[in-house]
């Protein structure tokens, strides 16, 4: 996935000369995953640029270079590491097309390295998806595949809208046979996908979460249960309507993610699909999340993702007979 | 037993690590004068060039007009707040004033005077304040970014701004405002910084007024000077008397000049006072008291200029009368727009949020739009 990111923004800026990467080591060093590697070396330090280490500069900045004409691509080094920026973003990166009734749209995509899974100390493993969903005129996408990973990447940075681009870590060393494609050839921003095909619930799900899921579904297979698995990819504008109509088709869903449950993304997504599915609901929509903690210690974290085993038994509890 | 104590401790145990950074510049020049600069009552008059002061006469009494009919406004309750720049009228049409067409300029919530003497129509630069729309115009038509409402935040867009005109190689300067209280933000620091370090376009101007709503200078920094701050990024700072259009548009034009020559940013702090209250909702005589406002009126940015321009012969009684017809012209054109009532279409509240609508918000509008033609036919 690391590869096919890195894919992304050099075709970007190859064919875009206004597109521009920007943040704290991504130059020289290529950033600490190494995302931007290279692109220092291809473009010249003007269009890859080691900015101070200070992220409400780094994203004010780039505000203004958005605002004559160039698409910033801001690396944010690690989840909690972009809260210094959120006043930016959410006082001018969000509101700056709204407040100009349309003449100034903002094109920045903010990379954002998200979630856990990969034994790092505290404030590099944060699921933030909820203060970004929160944020209107915010675009707020995540992949779980390598494929994805690039046509995202490519459509977040062709937007007019600034987009919020979430990077699970743990899959940044997940492989797959791929080629670059053109963003054409996989569906853009705000369409979920269904990654696997079953008839007894839908496991609704998105990022780091999916292998997960995937392999919860496998698993569940000894069991009986013929689990659908939904990638939702695009966070906002959400896909109401392809997870709507796993449901209907399956009666029965779980919400699956890393962040914290109460006010977490699956809230939104479990009430939606029980306003929309009522009918079709043969139990509860449920969710299985990480805890509503600060985000745990290295050594504990496995107790905090939601792995397999949680999972099943979420889909265990929907054999719902009141 | 004490650090220095222990075995090993002393400097002459300690190899000396080869010098990793050495600093690159003496201080001294970026450091600010020791008293603001002044021009008006001094020498340096001398050298006015009395067409440029006439205009700048002309656009204080403009602005100081300005600024009593847009406070009337808010009686009238055709403005839902104003935050007046009586008194500080030098600093803001000075630094409209030694701007180009192609340059920027990033005013705060404070500064629509600025805006309106860059050119921008006044009924425009107020729709925020009226409450019809955000920004009420086309930034890019005038080049004059949203005024900022949350402090020094428009300060890392005029550094990514100018830094972006430099990287296309067009000649563009922006200037960007802020007030004393606005220099304690993390964004004015981190803005500061970078431009010094890309040496950008970029000419801060901080409006020392003196207080930030209450919060008087003292209570928001420690440093001698808020222009010291400059040096510590490795940019000049400079002192000015806010008040003194000779001084703010000498010291500001030689700003403008060395960021245009791709001699990097500067830091200037006019020194001014804010002869009303932080907005008409405030009460300032909770915090000062009326002797120092009245001190204030003795260094009136327009008395000061009128009195050096007719002492010296450079402005008449004609000249004091065209001034002030202009600026009752200005008033009047602001009023007839003002009271004409805005045009606010509610469908607009869901229009400009994404490029593309999203179904939600499809949703809502429809909702919306429900409910006002229930209105309608009600």
């Amino acid at each position: 996935m690391a590869q096919a990111l890195t894919r992304a923004m050099r075709d970007a800026m190859a064919e875009d000369p206004t597109v521009h990467v920007m943040g704290e080591d991504v130059g020289t060093l290529g950033g600490v995953f190494r995302i931007t590697d290279g692109l220092a070396k291809e473009f010249g330090e003007d269009r890859c640029t080691d900015t101070p280490l200070a992220e409400a500069g780094i994203l004010g900045t780039a505000v203004g270079m958005a605002m004559y004409g160039l698409r910033p691509v801001v690396e944010m080094q690690f989840d909690a590491f972009a809260y210094p920026a959120f006043e930016q973003l959410i006082s001018h990166v969000a509101k700056m097309r709204n407040r100009t009734r349309g003449a100034m749209p903002l094109p920045i995509t903010i990379r954002v390295p998200y979630g856990g899974g990969i034994g790092g100390v505290e404030h590099h493993c944060d699921s933030s998806e909820a203060y970004y969903v929160a944020t209107p005129g915010l675009t707020v996408v995540t992949p779980a595949t390598v494929e994805d990973a690039y046509g995202l990447l490519r459509a977040s940075i062709a937007s007019d809208d600034p987009v919020v681009f979430l990077e699970p870590k743990r899959l940044y060393w997940s492989k797959a046979d791929w080629s670059p494609q053109a963003p054409a050839a996989v569906p853009g921003i705000g369409k979920a996908l269904v990654r696997r095909t079953g008839t007894s619930a839908t496991l609704i799900t998105y990022g780091p979460s999916l292998p997960v899921c995937l392999e919860a579904a496998e698993a569940a297979r000894e069991e009986g249960w013929d689990l659908e698995v939904v990638d939702l990819r695009s966070l906002v504008p959400f896909d109401e309507e392809t997870v709507v109509a796993s449901v209907r088709r399956t009666g029965r869903a779980v919400v699956v993610h890393e962040a914290g449950g109460f006010g977490g993304p699956g809230a939104e997504i479990a009430a939606r699909v029980t306003e929309r599915c009522f009918h079709h609901l043969e139990a509860p929509v449920l969710r299985v999340t990480g805890f509503d903690i600060p985000y745990p210690p290295p050594m504990l974290e496995k107790h905090h993702l939601p792995g397999v085993e949680r999972i099943l038994d979420a889909v265990a509890r929907l054999q719902w007979e009141n | 037993m004490t650090v220095q104590e222990l075995p090993g401790a002393g400097a002459s145990h300690r190899p000396t690590p080869p010098p990793a950074w050495r600093p690159r510049t003496d201080a001294a020049p970026l450091l600010p004068d020791a008293e603001p600069y002044r021009v008006l009552g001094t020498e340096a008059a001398d050298r006015l060039d009395p067409a440029l002061m006439r205009r700048c006469y002309a656009e204080l009494v403009r602005g100081r007009r300005y600024n009593a009919q847009a406070t009337a406004l808010t009686k009238q309750g055709r403005l839902a707040v104003y935050p007046s720049t009586v008194g500080q009228e030098a600093c803001e049409i000075a630094a409209a004033m030694v701007l180009e067409e192609q340059d920027w300029l990033f005013p705060s919530y404070r500064d629509t005077l600025a805006a309106v003497a860059r050119g921008l129509d006044p009924v425009q630069a107020l729709t925020l304040l009226r409450g019809d729309w955000h920004t009420g115009y086309d930034p890019r038509e005038h080049r004059i970014a949203p005024l900022s409402t949350p402090l020094a935040t428009q300060l890392p867009h005029a550094v990514g701004l100018a830094h972006a005109a430099r990287l296309r190689g067009d000649d563009v300067v922006a200037l960007a405002m802020v007030g004393d209280g606005g220099t304690s933000e993390g964004d004015f620091h981190e803005a500061l910084n970078f431009a010094a370090v890309w040496k950008a376009p970029v000419v801060f101007l901080v409006q020392n007024n003196g207080f930030a709503i209450s919060v008087p200078l003292a209570k928001q920094t420690a440093a001698p000077t808020l222009a010291h701050k400059a040096v510590g990024y490795g940019m000049p700072g400079r002192l000015v008397d806010g008040n003194d259009i000779a001084a703010m548009h000498e010291v500001l034009s030689e700003a403008v000049r060395r960021a245009r020559s791709g001699g990097g940013p500067t830091l200037i702090e006019a020194v001014t006072y804010r002869m009303e209250a932080h907005t008409n909702a405030d009460d300032a005589t909770r915090y000062r008291g009326d002797a120092e406002v009245e001190a204030w009126k003795a260094h009136d940015p327009i008395v000061l200029l009128e009195r050096e321009l007719t002492a010296r012969g450079i402005l008449d009684e004609a000249g004091i009368t065209a001034a002030r017809d202009e600026a009752e012209a200005m008033a009047a054109s602001l009023r007839d727009g003002m009271n004409a009532d805005p045009v606010v279409d509610p469908m607009d509240l869901f229009a400009h949020v994404y490029a593309e609508q999203t179904d939600r918000l499809r949703e809502q509008a429809a909702m919306l739009r429900a409910e006002l033609e229930a209105e309608d036919q009600a």
